[in-house]
């Protein structure tokens, strides 16, 4: 991990697609007939909506899912953020921290100069342009149209030529025979895994098993939501506040941002 | 002379084995596979989420499509999902038996026929029922902004479960 004072400023200039897009007009138009057909009891008021797709439906680009991070907020010595991952996926550990799973890790800063410590949560940061996908030779690597970088464990060889290119050291690789797996994160031996923003929440509509463990824990230091969404709660904390990319000189554009470094 | 003495034996023998041939048949069928049953029917009608015989022949193509439309389109409908085919077919027992298990749904099947499928090197072999990834209440959400309604049977319940009084637990 480099030093926070090594980061590059700059690269700040996302280009949020601001437009009200065409997909969620047509899906505001859904929901409100749906509240309208669905007879809900007198009182409960359903606000609509963000970014719920019916389940049917295609991803688009209209959406960037993103994160931001307040290192500030992120308190040294928890690792919540680490468990619920662990614990969304089935990552179990063979005591062997040098090849055991690992999707998301704290990583702790210091300025040698003045001493200063940091922690902040390190994961997959879901690059626009990720180099884990440039140099994998099947295909296997992907970015999702919403931005989310995964792995198809079907046509990975395992190679593990995406870990080389990663930058943030963000991509396990699966040494063990496995049992157990949870439904809905396929893992197995042979194959090359990472952070994949908890895509079977996203698409459900609910946030990062991370983000909820931290806001649970009252830290409030993570923010997940679409970029592209000039109304979602981590476009505004964007607008209104310094944030960076870790390594912004490889202009990667990264989905995961952060405060205070 | 010869040709012939070996012709009789083999009348003589045949004729000899055609009385046990039913039972011959019976034990073939002994050796026929036994399918575990399913939870639930899918409607009074029809049992599987396809006719079965369309499952039964066409099953792989239906889950492989599921797979990359899941996978890299994000569609998660349900009915052709391995995850489903899982949480009906498969007992969510404790002690519920495991792929490599000939008592296993898929296994059973896939046994008999001498066809070697991977699926379950990853994907769970039995149902996780009590996982909260099963649940889709609305609103739990709260960080993008908004709570949301969506178009799915499931969560119409737990919506008027909510208006009722009644708390979602995931």
């Amino acid at each position: 991990m480099t030093n926070s004072r090594q980061l590059q400023p700059g690269a700040l200039s996302m280009s949020n697609k601001s437009s009200f897009d065409s997909y969620r007009r047509r899906f505001l138009g859904g929901v409100a007939s749906t509240v309208a057909g669905m007879g809900v009891a007198p009182g409960v008021v359903l606000h609509s909506v963000g970014h719920a797709k019916p389940a049917g439906d295609a991803v688009t680009g209209d959406v960037r899912w993103g994160m931001l991070i307040d290192t500030n907020k992120c308190a040294a010595g928890c690792d919540d953020c680490v468990k619920a991952c662990d614990d969304e996926h089935g990552l179990t550990g063979f005591d062997r921290p040098e090849t055991d799973a690992q999707w998301i890790r704290k990583v702790t800063l210091k300025d040698k100069q003045t001493g200063h410590t940091q922690t902040l949560p390190l994961l997959c940061q879901h690059c626009e342009k990720p180099p884990c996908v440039d140099v994998c030779p099947t295909g296997a690597s992907f970015r999702r149209e919403d931005g989310i970088v995964l792995v198809d464990k079907h046509i990975c060889i395992g190679c593990r030529y995406c870990m080389m290119a990663c930058p943030y050291k963000a991509r396990s690789f699966v040494h063990e025979t496995l049992q157990d797996q949870k439904p809905f994160a396929p893992r197995g031996k042979g194959t090359v895994e990472s952070c994949t923003f908890c895509v079977h929440r996203v698409d459900n509509d609910r946030t990062p098993a991370c983000v909820e463990a931290c806001t649970a824990e009252n830290h409030n230091a993570m923010v997940f939501g679409d970029m592209n969404d000039p109304d979602s709660e981590l476009s505004r904390q964007l607008k209104k506040y310094n944030s960076r990319q870790i390594r912004a000189d490889l202009e990667l554009n990264t989905g995961v941002r952060y405060r205070g470094i | 002379m010869r040709i012939t003495v070996i012709k009789l034996w083999c009348t003589v023998l045949a004729l000899g084995l055609l009385p046990g041939m039913p039972a011959l048949l019976n034990a073939d069928d002994s050796l026929l596979p036994v399918i575990p049953e399913a939870q639930h029917r899918v409607s009074e009608a029809q049992g599987c989420v396809e006719p079965v015989e369309k499952m039964r022949k066409d099953h792989m193509e239906y889950i492989l499509h599921q797979r990359d439309e899941t996978m890299y389109e994000g569609i998660r409908t349900r009915q052709h999902s391995l995850v489903e085919c899982i949480n009906c077919h498969v007992s969510d027992a404790p002690d519920a038996a495991r792929y490599g298990s000939t008592e296993h749904f898929c296994s059973s099947c896939h046994k008999y026929a001498s066809v070697q499928i991977d699926c379950f090197q990853c994907h769970a072999d039995r149902p996780v029922k009590t996982s909260r990834h099963n649940s889709l209440a609305p609103g739990t959400m709260r960080l993008h902004g908004k709570s949301v309604v969506e178009k799915d049977d499931l969560l119409n319940d737990k919506l008027q479960a909510t208006a009722a009084g009644g708390t979602v637990h995931e």
